[in-house]
């Protein structure tokens, strides 16, 4: 192999965990040639798991979650500017400054943001705010810090039901609002959700399933209150909006790339693949903002928004993007995520939502300690802990070999087991659709057309 | 007479200087059956998978044909290293409480000073000799005053704890002979007179609490609730034991093996940054805790393509694993900068190292400080006379001497 993949210009857009391990980790494999990080935010790379728990909770300030940087990346940093788009034949990277940033080769992992309040109005209100970055942090902290009468979280998904927690351990009052029938359900299905719920209530909050918010109410400017599907309504000053998150792939319209609401499609070695379908060699993705196939969940194309997987999946993109074919690497690491809520540490891995069944393993729902196993079609899918998570390897175990589903007899602190269950999850062959989307990540509602670039 | 099975041989004092060989010839033989029925796992993997399955119980009681020691040691309740989740997670958290995170998550680094000032009294205490014994004057009083102090222990009562310490760890000897049934008792009752004296004296901080770990358990509650009387003794007694005794022969195996390497000990004395590091490659290179003697499988299982029935007793050999080529490149060699390092020096899983945290850190800054020192000597005996045990393995002494 030629030198030149150790020279040259790398261009990474986005400056959060995939792009700073990414970057050490070109250097760390010899990459001498001219870096470039392009950050949307102002601030360097930070750690965002601690932005729902410690820093809500007043332990950390926002300003003290940079991420430790394993090494020197001798990088150009542009911080504070967005990418507005690439052109695919002279190799560029746009920004919104008006500069053009040649490139050889390039790594998007622009991660996602806060699904925003659907109206403007509303969302513009005083006291609505949303949770992704270190500067909505900061300032829900600050919110919270004032001492709101109550607080409206909307969505209860993992950040809605941390914050949640952030929040009764507070003392202050709050208020989820939840469409679906039980927190985390979307995540980890029925039995886990049903969990979760208890929890919640247990601890205080004012838990409202299967209702959507349907209007956020204000006067002079100021968040008042919030009305509800079933009629009722509430008065709030801190509304936080935890709907989940939109990847950013708006700027890549128009370069030619397998671009869209799903994310950005790339083989198992990170390669990003155009609109084609056709593998690229040049262009990398890695991070919440990769959709990439997973051969343990049947080759569908899995986006996953895991700190873990931001560092793995960074990790083997910069190797290849250093590495002739043959030492190119795909891929494959089990995903792991974890969340503490409500005094209790939760942690996966897997992909709980690819399954049919739940069984708990170990402990008990009663006890709050508990491992509960899901399969696919007789085989071990996912596992999820709640104050157990020293088991989980074993059942990572499990889950790499295709175990059968359910596990066998014997172990431990057995406490409160049954036959399995359903999940109630989304059916698992929804993950994903058929091959006519699954590269491009739109829905199947235009046709595509050849478009040729440059001539 | 029967020829010797792996395990005895493995446990002959005679072996004890180098049992390395015979965990080759371990992994060579995959997992063994012995001749009284126990099986053998010395593969890194095996015990990987092993020590994380649930269906691997810790506890004494679950074997088929517990033996007679087993029988009179389950007169006593046991500590949470014998014990199964899920009474082997709330003893565990609520030890914790007073010793790491979430609860108390500046305890160990608050102890960097003191150690400091200990390791540097130690120091002084020999500076100038032309001959010492590591163990006595320096791998020994060191982690013993450091778990006093954290626990709450008067100094002036360390030779009554080394006294019963010995004797429970001379129990941990598989040496069959004349002896064994006098030692198996010497160790039981050390055990008995340790764990009335600790409780003694926790009972004597109930409602006067002081700084430390004892009295927090007697004191404070978490959700967990507090220790039972008898409970607070079996966890004491772990705590003071483990907490000191397995420290005492990492540091003077780490004496031992840098000596033995005069380029990593160089490269130590010029980069000190390097420290952690060396350290996790001795707790792969010479763990102080050779072996885990005492799981049983819960359900037949099979590991490596054998079945281990239900209720066998089932030894899992950790340093041999820290010695495994599937695992490690080049696993004979001490290399100081090794990546990749997860090694079984502190065990894994649910019962992985209660005082690892302490151990790392008296371990760096002991032989951190001590190593420019060392400069000038050499050893004495080598190797070294060892303790009887297998399981804890380490040097009695370890004299080195200047020139």
């Amino acid at each position: 192999m030629s030198g030149e993949r150790y020279d040259g210009r790398i261009v990474v857009v986005g400056a959060s965990l995939a792009g700073l391990r990414a970057a050490e980790t070109l250097r760390d494999e010899g990459f001498a040639g001219s870096l470039t990080l392009v950050g949307e935010e102002p601030h360097l790379p930070y750690d965002r798991p601690p932005l729902s728990k410690q820093v809500l909770l007043g332990r950390v300030s926002a300003q003290d979650v940079g991420l430790p940087s394993r090494r020197d990346v001798d990088a150009r940093w542009k911080l504070g500017v967005r990418a507005r788009g690439i052109d695919p034949v002279a190799k560029q990277v746009l920004l919104d400054d008006g500069e053009r940033l040649p490139f050889d080769r390039l790594l998007i992992a622009t991660g996602t943001r806060a699904r925003a309040w659907p109206d403007p109005a509303e969302a513009a209100l005083d006291g609505v705010l949303t949770l992704r970055t270190r500067d909505d942090a900061d300032r829900l902290a600050e919110r919270l810090d004032a001492g709101p009468r109550r607080v409206l979280v909307i969505g209860a998904g993992f950040t809605g039901s941390e914050i949640a927690s952030a929040c009764r351990e507070r003392g202050l009052e709050v208020t989820v609002a939840e469409r679906g029938p039980a927190p985390l359900v979307g995540a980890l299905g029925g039995t886990l959700g049903a969990f979760a719920a208890r929890l919640q209530r247990a601890h205080g909050v004012d838990l409202r399933c299967g209702v959507t918010v349907t209007a956020l109410n204000g006067g002079n400017g100021r968040l008042t209150g919030a009305e509800f599907s079933d009629g009722s309504r509430i008065e709030a000053d801190v509304a936080v909006v935890a709907l989940g998150a939109v990847r950013n792939t708006e700027w890549l319209a128009g370069s030619g790339l397998a671009a869209g609401p799903r994310g950005v499609a790339c083989d198992a070695g990170c390669r990003a693949f155009d609109m084609y379908g056709i593998v690229t060699d040049d262009v990398f993705v890695a991070g919440d903002v990769a959709r990439f196939p997973h051969p343990l969940f049947e080759y569908q194309m899995l986006s996953l928004e895991h700190w873990g997987n931001a560092v793995a999946q960074a990790e083997v993109a910069a190797h290849n993007m250093v590495s002739p074919g043959p030492r190119r690497r795909p891929h494959l690491t089990v995903p792991a995520f974890w969340s503490s809520q409500f005094g209790l540490n939760i942690k996966s891995v897997g992909v709980p939502t690819f399954s049919d069944q739940v069984v708990i393993a170990q402990g008990s729902l009663r006890e709050g300690r508990l491992i509960a196993v899901y399969g696919y079609r007789g085989r071990v899918t996912a596992a999820v802990s709640v104050n157990r998570a020293k088991w989980l390897e074993h059942y990572q175990h499990l889950i790499e070999t295709a175990a059968p589903f359910p596990p066998g007899p014997g172990a431990a602190d057995l406490l409160d087991t049954g036959p399995p269950v359903s999940s109630d999850v989304p059916d698992p062959q929804h993950l994903s659709h058929g091959p006519t989307v699954a590269l491009t990540g739109h829905l199947p509602d235009r046709r595509l057309t050849l478009v040729r670039q440059g001539d | 007479m029967q020829p010797d099975t792996l395990f005895q041989r493995i446990t002959d004092y005679a072996n004890r200087a180098d049992p390395y060989p015979l965990y080759a010839e371990l992994r060579e033989n995959g997992v063994t059956r012995q001749d009284d029925g126990s099986y053998l796992v010395g593969t890194y993997h095996e015990i990987a998978a092993l020590l994380h399955d649930p269906r691997i119980s810790s506890d004494y009681r679950s074997r088929t044909h517990p033996d007679e020691a087993m029988i009179r040691r389950n007169e006593r309740p046991p500590s949470f290293i014998g014990l199964d989740d899920p009474e082997h997670d709330r003893l565990r958290r609520i030890a914790m409480r007073p010793f790491g995170p979430p609860h108390s998550p500046g305890r160990i680094d608050e102890l960097h000073g003191d150690i400091t000032r200990i390791a540097e009294e130690l120091i002084d205490a020999f500076r100038g000799a032309d001959r010492i014994d590591i163990v006595d004057e320096f791998a020994y009083p060191l982690p013993v005053t450091v778990i006093c102090r954290l626990l709450g222990v008067p100094h002036e009562d360390v030779p009554r704890i080394r006294a019963w310490t010995n004797a429970i760890i001379d129990s941990f000897d598989f040496t069959p002979g004349a002896d064994q049934e006098k030692r198996q008792q010497a160790g039981l009752d050390a055990r008995d007179a340790m764990a009335r004296y600790l409780g003694e004296l926790a009972g004597g901080r109930r409602g006067h609490p002081s700084e430390d770990m004892l009295s927090a358990l007697v004191n404070d509650a978490g959700p967990e609730g507090r220790l039972t009387d008898v409970e607070l003794m079996a966890t004491a007694t772990l705590l003071l034991i483990a907490g000191h005794e397995t420290t005492v022969n990492l540091i003077t195996n780490g004496v031992l093996t840098l000596l033995r390497h005069p380029d990593a000990h160089k490269r130590l004395r010029d980069e000190p940054g390097l420290m952690p590091r060396a350290v996790e490659e001795l707790l792969r290179y010479e763990p102080p805790v050779h072996m885990l003697p005492q799981r049983t499988p819960l359900a037949d299982i099979e590991v490596a393509g054998v079945t281990v029935p239900k209720g066998a007793p089932l030894i899992l050999m950790l340093a041999s694993g820290n010695r495994d080529p599937l695992r490690f490149d080049d696993p004979d060699r001490f290399d100081p900068e090794r990546e990749d390092n997860q090694h079984f020096g502190f065990g894994s899983g649910i019962h992985n190292c209660f005082g690892a945290p302490l151990a790392r850190l008296e371990t760096q800054i002991a032989l951190g400080a001590l190593l420019p020192y060392l400069d000038d000597f050499h050893l004495l005996d080598d190797p070294p006379p060892y303790r009887r045990s297998p399981l804890l393995r380490g040097p009695r002494h370890l004299l080195i001497a200047r020139g």
